[in-house]
């Protein structure tokens, strides 16, 4: 029988020595198999397995099932009697890493290049494995995430990074795995702002968005061309950017939340060759069977959000994941901004509230997002053969009464759950003499 | 068929100089009688008298008699109207006519804040603020416009209000005449009214930049000029005329029935009843215009329909669009129904032609045509003081009359003539003579050929016929030019080509035309044309049989998801739930509530149910209502008036708009009390208001009663403009967290003094409503709720509070309020935090999730308030947050947003906790309530279901119901040619209510506008 060891995490090491987010290293790579027993086990593609085992070695999930499993040799084994084991969360579309400080600090704002066509600008060189924000986010569950660049009509091109590392080359989970599109949107002029020249005729909105779109379409043809030419005269590093969604290497992400910008967004894309993952979507329920007969996944916006019109169902976001659900469209979600993303696991909850099942509201931050940046083959899932992204949680992990991290792997690495906010929780519990309860 | 209009519309002045008697003449004096008698004509005297077959003497301005027995003396231009109607001159009583633009160049200078103005930069000795300016006199600017009159003269109107719309206090309007003559003639009314609104216009000082502060400034400037009238220190011109002015009518010009109200409001507190002119919205309240006892002034601007065929387009037209343009147009015959004196103008009309249509529109959907004709004529002379002169036709009035070719109100009808000040305008000239009929045609040239005129006076036809062998028919067209007429056919055969007539009207008896004309050869021909019988009638489309109008129901509030019929409070019985008290009975498993009249009647097991509504809630969690302590939803015209940095005199309460969509969404996210708060543009904002969420009711109604007053302080980078471009307010003093201190002492100091010098007996000191406030906290009357985030500022404003004397009731925010927690709790102030929110900007980079458990732990009474639309419908899982960081118990987690927020607001013993006795304010969730998975069935304010998940349902398939029809009636109006307009692409988010002081929307973190808006 193996010696159990009771792994806590790391952090309460740290606890005595110091506060400084400084102490809070990079885990080191798994140098032994682990073996958590005992718990009910979220696979992520909406199965579920009570009282199981999943074991995992050099970072891979070695076996996984019902019972206790076969003895590993010299395997640390967590006891994870009645808590929940789930893939890691993955989230998509997001600016941690980026910025540090929104509002009053430019200096730490890194997410918008400035210039409207920059498919060649790459968010992984910008991604800061130093940010204080990050140790907030992973403990609550999110162990992938991908950094994208914001602003101008073509931003950038993200990547998908594990939320432990030193520097991002270590970060790296996939580079440049696509290019990020905003969708123009044709928008009536408030009647207040511009006084209309007189004599010039009104170009309406939808004429000025199709120009905008006419020029993104040559700006496509051409690159699609550049992309045949072995060896271009001249080289243009923003056309060489784009060839790998013409050779499928890269995906098309399009900002997309009206239904008239997704159905042109979808037919864009089928025109032109190119994977289109749209992302928003709150028009998405509008035209699933053209997203679902496309094979147009979605990744939507938080679902904690006010609905856009005064006339919508007063729960329409939040009944959102449902009604792609019950369409066929494949969908993931995100939450907001940076720092907020650490509610990622209460906006897939949210969810469940509304129509979806507990385990469909976790694949749709798993298995689904997973699919959806084309990481599924390493991830997404607890299944053998995988990364060993995953946590434990002692509790529901999408519920806020619920949720507490309290081991989380990547890639088999065991990591650090302290951050800055218990730190200074801490601290200050100490000095009131009240007990900091994490 | 090509139809001409025979006499145009060319207005023909007739030009007659009037003499004055001061004013020298160049060359010989040209003064005429100008003495008329108009015979045979329908005269209404009034919408309440008619004088048919009746007589008209005028003598050059004015009425010398009106009667079916005059005797026309000698020396009287005789016109005989054979039947046609005099009415008299229309009024417009609401424009800018005459008034010259204001200049522009003020807006440059800082009317939209860019350049610091804080005072008046205008020359002269008068008041403070530039939007205020009662010295504005539209007796020394207006100058007659001929080309501007040209347009309300087409339309009937003889004399107009005349108003200057810049500016809060406005000035004095005139009633002015339409005639062309000296400015001197056509003044009926030189001060008929003094005129007030909200909007700044081209002020360019900084206040006010809300609509709170207009408010505020009006409020300040009733007490300004009270005071001047008693004191010796400054002359002030501006306050002068202020007060000059208060015996003639009082004008508001507010936009939708909201504003009515608090116009209204500002009215009753100093006495002063005004007219309201509006943009004809009345019909969303009618019961509450009725109540203000005010007359009222209103547009016929309807809203033209929408593109819908597109539905996805379609969903950008508001429910309140569609309705809106279904009932706006019954606005002025609610109005009626409602008996509220009201007049009507042209004003926003964006065509003055659409004047007649929108007219008869309104008629069509209900308006008396005798209503319509007071409400043009006699109201608005008795509104401005000129009854005595113009507005109906007696002897001695002005003779201001329309000369028209029937009821002045049917569809046909012609205006020919516009009679202003005794001078003759034709609009259309009156076709004295009707040329229809059937004529014997000769000619040599064209034997056998047969002519009829048709059509109507004023667009006549012609048609020729040959009959025989050489049989053919023409359809020619026929110019009338006075008496002379032209014609031009073409017969097709023997000759083709067209055929062009010249000729007068030789005889009137029987109508016998002579002339020459031109074959298509070019030989010339004579011709003639004798009257032989009358016109067959024409074969006229006859008017489809009027559709009785299908309207769809006002709703409470005018947009969606209001009520046609308000909610009631039931009597209810709750059996067999998890009874979340927040109260010291703590979770109770399988307990009935039992509420009555509003109240929690019974908390226990097996409670009889008697007559109560019986609601098996099993399974269920019962909670108290869900209290916010900071919020910025249900308000009009910005929260921040952030151009001061005390604003302590604007209050919410005088903004509150009930017409907030996030009302409704709270209530289904169980919140039903908000403590609506100044934004944090300034060290000393505004005072505060709380409310509760009655969806539907009047914005007074929405006010939680008898609560205390509180007042929004702020701190840090929001005051300190430090967020904002260096143009933008960088001047407004502090810029520092050291000027921040400041600001506080200075006031205090001075609220201090100002409490003194008024308590002295027989002093004059000017009451200052912003110093009001202030004494009112030193006086324990108002409470401060502040907004705070680092350490340092927070134990700054401890500081002045106890050097200075006051207290500090809630730090709101505080996100580093676990950072001196200790002393928080010395002093005894509570903490209103948000669960988990941090990096949004520099001051919160060390915000942590377990503030709200630290805080609780150390023994705060603890908050957390959402300072967010959003946020706001779903504080109960925020609150569930303090279970995830910090391990609160679920019954203290609860508290957080329940009675912890109400006792900081001190209504604990009316909210917050459901026990026997206080309010019936409650939740039933589907689940435990802090967790993210729970959804509020229903929520009860003053237990009224005001929320409820499966009447939701219902109520959403009536709004697309509605939609669907009025959608359909839309594209049926637009296919009959109805004029459409574009939906927006996206419409603008409900309106300025939505800017909160701390977050953007989307994923937007950080404050907005420390300098206001």
């Amino acid at each position: 029988m193996n010696k159990i060891f009771l792994i806590f995490g790391g952090l309460l090491l740290s606890i005595t020595l110091s506060y400084g987010q400084a102490t809070i290293s990079p885990a080191k790579a798994q140098s032994k198999p682990i073996v958590i027993k005992g718990g009910t086990i979220h696979v992520g593609n909406g199965q579920v397995i009570n009282n199981g085992y999943i074991a995992f070695d050099k970072g891979k999930i070695t076996a996984i099932g019902e019972g206790a499993g076969a003895n590993v040799a010299g395997a640390d084994v967590i006891d994870a009697t009645g808590k929940q084991i789930y893939p890691g969360f993955i989230c998509p579309i997001t600016t941690l890493g980026l910025i540090e400080i929104e509002e009053g600090a430019r200096g730490t704002v890194d997410d918008e290049e400035t210039g409207d066509l920059n498919p060649n600008v790459r968010s992984i060189v910008a991604y800061n494995t130093d940010s204080k924000v990050i140790p907030t986010v992973r403990s609550n569950g999110i162990l992938l995430a991908q950094p994208t660049p914001n602003g101008g009509t073509i931003s950038g091109q993200s990547s998908v990074v594990m939320l432990d590392a030193w520097n991002w080359q270590d970060a790296a989970y996939k580079t440049d795995i696509g290019i990020h599109l905003t969708w123009p949107v044709a928008r009536a002029q408030g009647r207040r702002r511009g006084v209309p020249t007189p004599g010039v005729p009104q170009e309406s909105p939808a004429e000025k968005a199709q120009k905008a779109i006419d020029a993104i379409e040559k700006l496509f043809e051409e690159a699609k061309a550049y992309s045949d030419i072995a060896k271009p005269e001249v080289a243009n590093i923003r056309l060489d950017a784009m060839k790998g969604l013409f050779n499928g290497t890269k995906k098309l992400f399009v900002n997309a939340d009206g239904a008239k910008e997704i159905v042109q967004a979808v037919a864009f894309g089928k025109k032109m060759g190119v994977q289109v993952v749209i992302v928003g979507g709150g028009e998405s329920y509008l035209v699933t069977e053209t997203l679902r007969d496309n094979n147009v996944p979605v990744i939507l916006k938080e679902t904690q959000r006010l609905p856009e019109k005064d006339e919508d169902d007063v729960y329409l976001p939040y009944k959102l994941p449902k009604m792609l659900q019950d369409a066929g469209v494949l969908y993931g979600l995100t939450g907001i901004g940076f720092w907020r993303q650490r509610n990622l696991p209460f906006e897939a909850g949210e969810a469940a509230g509304y129509g979806l099942t507990k385990e469909q509201a976790v694949s749709m931050i798993t298995l689904n997002n997973a699919k959806i940046l084309g990481i599924d083959k390493t991830t997404g899932t607890l299944e053998v053969g995988k990364d060993a992204n995953l946590f434990i949680s002692k509790g529901d992990a999408l519920d806020m009464i619920t949720i507490d991290v309290d081991n989380a792997f990547i890639q088999g690495r065991n990591i650090n759950l302290d951050n800055l906010h218990k730190q200074l929780y801490r601290k200050f519990a100490e000095k009131y003499g009240v007990k900091a309860n994490l | 068929m090509k139809k001409i209009l025979l006499f145009g519309c060319a207005m023909l002045f007739v030009l007659l100089c009037r003499a004055q008697q001061t004013f020298p003449v160049n060359g010989a004096w040209d003064i005429r009688p100008g003495q008329y008698a108009f015979t045979n004509a329908n005269i209404v005297v009034s919408a309440d008298q008619t004088i048919p077959n009746g007589i008209l003497l005028v003598k050059d301005r004015v009425i010398e008699a009106v009667g079916a027995d005059v005797k026309i003396p000698k020396g009287y231009v005789t016109v005989d109207l054979k039947g046609k109607y005099i009415y008299p001159g229309l009024i417009d009583a609401y424009t800018t006519y005459g008034i010259p633009e204001a200049p522009r160049a003020a807006f440059a200078q800082g009317g939209f804040g860019r350049t610091a103005v804080p005072v008046s930069t205008k020359p002269g000795a008068y008041g403070w603020n530039e939007a205020i300016k009662p010295e504005m006199n539209v007796k020394a600017v207006f100058h007659a416009d001929a080309s501007k009159a040209e347009d309300f003269k087409k339309n009937g109107f003889g004399a107009v209000h005349a108003v200057i719309r810049d500016g809060i206090a406005r000035g004095t309007s005139a009633v002015v005449t339409l005639g062309d003559e000296r400015d001197n003639f056509v003044m009926l009314n030189g001060e008929a009214a003094a005129n007030y609104s909200f909007s700044k216009g081209t002020a360019a000082t900084n206040y006010p930049s809300s609509l709170m502060g207009s408010i505020a400034l009006l409020r300040q400037t009733y007490y300004d000029a009270q005071w001047y009238k008693n004191q010796k220190e400054e002359y002030n011109i501006s306050l002068d005329e202020f007060n000059r002015v208060q015996n003639i009518p009082q004008i508001f010009e507010v936009t939708d029935q909201l504003s009515v109200l608090r116009a209204n409001k500002i009215g009753k507190e100093f006495g002063k009843q005004y007219i309201f002119k509006t943009d004809g919205q009345e019909y969303r309240r009618i019961d509450a215009m009725k109540a203000t006892g005010g007359s009222f002034i209103i547009p016929l601007t309807f809203p033209e329909a929408f593109d819908v065929e597109d539905p996805l387009d379609a969903r950008n037209v508001s429910y309140e669009q569609m309705k809106d343009w279904e009932l706006a147009p019954t606005n002025p015959a609610v109005l009626e129904k409602a008996g509220i004196k009201f007049a009507i103008t042209s004003s926003g009309l964006t065509n003055a032609r659409d004047f007649w249509t929108n007219l008869r529109t309104a008629i069509d959907n209900g308006l008396s045509e005798k209503q319509a004709l007071n409400s043009l004529t006699v109201i608005p002379a008795e509104m401005l003081g000129v009854a005595d002169k113009i507005g109906s036709l007696a002897k001695g009035k002005m003779a201001n009359f329309i000369i028209t070719s029937d009821n002045l109100f049917k569809k046909d009808n012609i205006i020919y003539e516009n009679w202003v000040e005794g001078r003759q305008y034709v609009v259309s000239r009156m076709d004295v003579t009707d040329l229809r009929g059937n004529y014997a045609f000769s000619s040599d040239a064209l034997p056998g050929v047969a002519l009829k005129i048709g059509g109507t006076p004023g667009s006549y036809n012609v048609n020729l016929e040959r009959t025989g062998a050489d049989s053919t028919k023409a359809t020619g067209t026929i110019t009338r030019t006075g008496d002379m007429v032209s014609i031009y056919f073409d017969l097709k055969s023997k000759p083709s080509g067209n055929i062009r007539l010249n000729g007068y009207i030789t005889k009137t008896s029987p109508l016998t035309f002579a002339g020459s004309g031109i074959l298509p050869d070019g030989s010339e021909m004579k011709w003639s044309a004798a009257y032989t019988s009358p016109a067959s009638p024409e074969r006229t489309r006859p008017e489809p049989p009027k559709q009785p109008v299908t309207l769809g129901p006002v709703v409470y509030p005018f947009m969606a998801y209001g009520n046609t019929d308000l909610p009631k409070a039931e009597t209810t019985l709750f059996k067999n739930a998890t009874v979340w008290t927040s109260d010291k009975d703590g979770i109770l498993k399988n307990t009935d509530v039992l509420i009555e009249n509003g109240k929690i009647k019974a908390i226990g097991k097996g409670l009889v149910a008697g007559n109560a509504k019986v609601i098996d809630a099993t399974g269920k969690h019962l909670s108290p209502g869900i209290v916010d302590e900071h919020s910025h939803i249900a308000g009009s015209g910005s929260i921040n008036e952030g151009t001061q940095s005390v604003s302590a005199e604007v209050r919410i309460a005088d903004i509150l708009n009930s017409e907030d969509i996030n009302l409704y969404r709270q209530l289904a996210g169980g919140v039903t009390t908000s403590h609506i708060l100044h934004g944090s543009a300034n060290s000393i904002g505004g005072q505060t208001q709380l409310i509760k969420h009655r969806w539907g009711v009047l914005p007074d109604e929405m006010k939680f009663e008898g609560a205390d007053g509180f007042i929004k302080f702020a701190l840090g980078e929001n005051v300190k403009g430090s967020n904002n471009g260096p143009s933008n307010g960088a001047l407004r003093f502090p810029q520092t967290r050291m000027g921040v201190e400041e600001v506080y002492i200075d006031e205090f100091t001075r609220a201090k003094e100002y409490k003194a010098a008024r308590a002295v007996k027989g002093s004059n000191v000017r009451r200052d409503i912003e110093l009001d406030a202030i004494v009112e906290i030193l006086d324990g009357k108002r409470f401060i709720t502040c907004h705070s985030y680092v350490q340092s500022e927070i134990a700054m404003l401890m500081h002045v509070a106890d050097s200075m004397g006051f207290k500090i009731n809630t730090f709101t925010h505080i996100l580093e309020g676990y950072k001196v927690a200790d002393k928080m709790k010395a002093h005894g102030i509570a903490g209103s935090t948000f669960s988990d929110w941090w990096a949004y900007k520099s001051e919160v980079i060390e915000a942590i999730p377990y503030n709200g458990a630290l805080m609780h732990d150390v023994g705060i009474t603890t908050a957390f308030n959402s300072d967010d639309e959003e946020m706001a419908r779903r504080l109960n899982q925020e609150a569930g947050k303090s279970v995830a960081y910090g391990k609160l118990s679920e019954e203290e987690a609860l508290k957080l947003v329940t009675i912890n927020p109400a006792t900081m607001l001190h209504v604990e013993k009316r909210v917050g906790s459901i026990k026997v006795g206080k309010d019936a304010d409650l939740v039933l969730w589907s689940a435990d309530p802090l967790s993210i998975y729970a959804v509020a069935e229903k929520t009860y304010v003053d237990g009224i279901p005001y929320w409820d998940i499966d009447k939701d349902a219902a109520n959403q398939k009536a709004m697309k119901t509605e939609e669907a029809r009025l959608i359909q009636k839309m594209i049926a109006a637009k296919n009959k040619g109805a004029v459409t307009q574009r939906p927006a692409g996206r419409r603008p988010r409900n309106n300025e209510a939505d800017e909160d002081d701390e977050f953007v929307s989307g994923d937007g973190v950080g404050q907005t506008n420390s300098n206001g808006k």
